[in-house]
């Protein structure tokens, strides 16, 4: 019997000390303890509290624009000749994809505790836009780490979050990218650990942050389950989401994680080839080991040092994963796959040409893995695949890519 | 007796206060490494801890993150940290040796072989930033295996409760970590520092060390009136920096700093 046919609820994850598994947990310095323990109080009574609810619901329908639609993406689908393709279509969210379901969350969260000051860390840019947005909103402070080469490729958001009034400070640290910038939101938040909140941007960190973020994040699929009941009257077969940190892809997966017959993909990144040494795949290609506050699988080298990771997609460059991600994939609930930057770019391409929609190149690499599942698949079988932003910000990538300067 | 137990209560009988420098393996090379350990003896460190370096070392500031990646160019592991201990206890058998670091390197070498090789080697104990107790039950069973000794954390922010915690499961000594902050960081108010001090007491015989944002004689000498240690740091490491193109002058400059905070600590 394998694991998966022992375990009949996935959704009761993780334990109160944050484990999924062997996985999670918090693995922080001392300095930080307390504020993890404020945090966790503070979340654990507001997500039972009914006038918080009410409002991060109210947010998200008439700030976010949410429910999102689920596009029947006909043309691709005949194209394919496969399964049928539902495009879950987030990138239409305000700021342009899934990241600020969660900022709004934890922004609300910060408010409730009193909080003047947020910080946060991105790689794209998404997030920092999604919580310089918020913080606007609020008139909070807004501190956004970047890594140096990121602020580079993602020029654009880094505008977009300076109108906001946010101060993005650029992180040369390390390898110069999200994980570096992670690193030093982790220092101010020890340093300014009183009156500043963080708000972290994917399933990742220490505990609660990897279930509240999943929690925010799961009206993903809570409306895909609905919608899809409603244009198909039935339940998909496959889920496919791209996996960076892993928050769009655990939004759409965990409303379905205890329905038996539903396929669940998570798309990493394979950057030059998960063969090579230039990639950003550690559920694919990693080892278990301990970063940024929790267990989880990691891209690092024999001694245990993290490994510079390479993706084409800024979202997705980081050597770390959600731990409940590395615990869906121990226990068998999801697959992972990998898919590379040319095969990101064609799927780019394929979905712009064919269906009128310009994706991210995180999104991308979901996208490029269903023109490989769709045509394995039968045609009355049915495909949600996670768009979880779109591709204005990487309009300069792509260009270059093509040989184009503006 | 464990070095560490012996060594405090020498210090105890001779009413010294522990000096304690901390210097990152390998860095700015290895070759300066164990014979900055001897020298630093020689200038008056009563314990030595020896940073194990890490990619991602989210606790430190600038100083001792580029500590740690100079000594990554040369790719120092955790075997080449034991490698410098081993040869360390050659000639010292006396002077306690505590590694400093990151979860994940031990993590990935495993939390029992890791304990065997340290004690082989000849290391006392270790502390990891990332591993608070509540994570730490498994690692804390295997140093106990031999006798090293599990050094925890007590900052600012730490509850009177959760001090009590950390209390009954650290050993060898407490580390207070004086500022919120990370290394090399802020300055420091000596006011709290020992209002905290007064609290750790309350729950611990052990000896309790102050680290973070101690800079030079005089605020060593503050903080040494109320602590039994003293840790020192950034300032010790930015030496390195400043001498990584000519690593034999390393060793000096250092010495020069800790031989000044040991007369301090001398004069109370
Ligand atoms: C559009 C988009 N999709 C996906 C990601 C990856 O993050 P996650 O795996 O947490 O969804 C990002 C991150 O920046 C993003 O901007």
């Amino acid at each position: 019997m394998s694991q998966q046919d022992s375990i009949n609820d996935f959704m009761n994850m993780p334990d109160d000390r944050g484990h999924f598994g062997p996985y999670g947990g918090r693995f922080i310095s001392e300095t930080l303890m307390a504020a993890i323990e404020e945090l966790t109080d503070a979340y654990e009574s507001a997500k039972k509290d009914p006038e918080f609810l009410a409002e991060f619901d109210h947010d998200l329908k008439h700030y976010v624009g949410r429910p999102s639609p689920l596009y029947f993406a006909k043309s691709w689908t005949e194209k394919l000749g496969g399964a049928q393709i539902y495009i879950k279509r987030e990138d239409l969210n305000h700021t342009g994809a899934h990241k600020v379901n969660n900022t709004i969350g934890q922004a609300l969260l910060a408010k409730r505790m009193g909080k003047k000051r947020v910080i946060a860390e991105t790689g794209a840019g998404q997030h920092g836009v999604a919580t310089a947005t918020v913080a606007a909103r609020f008139g909070m402070e807004c501190v956004v780490y970047m890594g140096a080469e990121d602020i580079q490729r993602q020029a654009l958001n880094v505008y977009r979050m300076k109108l906001l009034g946010a101060t993005v400070v650029p992180v040369e640290s390390g390898s110069a990218t999200l994980k570096d910038a992670l690193n030093e939101a982790m220092r101010d938040w020890v340093t300014n650990v009183d009156d500043t909140f963080y708000i972290i941007g994917t399933v990742a960190g220490p505990h609660p942050y990897p279930a509240m973020v999943r929690d925010f994040q799961s009206i993903i699929g809570r409306e895909a389950r609905e919608q899809i009941m409603e244009q198909a009257g039935r339940l998909p077969d496959a889920l496919v989401a791209c996996v960076g940190g892993g928050s769009n892809a655990i939004g759409l997966f965990y409303p379905f994680l205890n329905d038996a017959g539903v396929k669940i993909y998570g798309v990493e990144a394979a950057g030059d080839g998960i063969e090579t040494a230039n990639h950003a795949a550690p559920l694919c290609a990693g080892q278990p080991g301990v970063l940024h506050g929790n267990r989880t699988y990691l891209i690092e080298d024999p001694n245990g040092q993290i490994i510079e990771t390479h993706s084409i997609s800024a979202g997705l460059d980081y050597p770390g994963v959600g731990p409940e991600h590395a615990w869906l994939k121990d226990v068998g609930r999801a697959e992972y796959v990998a898919i590379n930057d040319d095969e990101a770019l064609a799927g780019f391409h394929d979905v712009t040409r064919i269906e009128g929609i310009l994706p991210a190149l995180e999104s991308s690499h979901a996208l490029a893995y269903v023109t490989k599942l769709a045509p394995t698949m039968n045609k009355d079988e049915i495909i949600i695949v996670n768009l979880s932003g779109r591709g204005d910000k990487d309009i300069h990538t792509v260009a270059a890519r093509d040989g184009i300067e503006f | 007796m464990s070095r560490l137990e012996a060594k405090f209560i020498s210090l105890r009988k001779a009413g010294r206060k522990a000096l304690i420098p901390y210097v990152t393996a390998g860095d700015p090379i290895a070759s300066v490494t164990v014979p900055l350990m001897h020298d630093m003896v020689k200038a008056g460190a009563d314990v030595i801890e020896l940073g194990v370096p890490f990619s991602d070392p989210m606790a430190d500031g600038p100083v001792i993150q580029k500590a740690s990646e100079r000594a990554l160019v040369h790719n120092t592991s955790l075997h080449d940290v034991f490698a410098m201990v081993k040869e360390f206890r050659e000639v010292d058998n006396e002077t306690p040796v505590v590694l400093m670091g990151y979860l994940n390197p031990i993590e990935v070498m495993g939390y029992a072989k890791f304990a065997e090789l340290a004690a082989s080697a000849g290391v006392d104990a270790a502390l990891t930033v990332d591993l608070p107790p509540e994570e730490g039950a498994e690692f804390v069973a295997e140093l106990a295996k031999y006798q090293l000794d599990p050094i925890f954390l007590i900052a600012p922010t730490t509850t009177e409760e959760r001090i009590a915690k950390l209390c009954s499961v650290a050993s060898g000594f407490i580390y207070y970590v004086s500022v919120k902050g990370v290394t090399g960081a802020a300055t420091l108010d000596t006011g709290a520092v020992a209002d905290k001090m007064a609290a750790i007491r309350r729950h611990t015989e052990l000896p309790v060390g102050v680290g973070f944002g101690i800079k030079d004689a005089a605020s060593a000498k503050s903080i040494g009136a109320v602590a039994d240690a003293v840790v020192v740091g950034s300032v010790l490491v930015k030496q390195a920096d400043a001498h990584q193109d000519n690593p034999d002058a390393v060793s000096p400059a250092i010495c020069a700093i800790l031989s000044e905070i040991r007369g301090a600590l001398d004069s109370l």
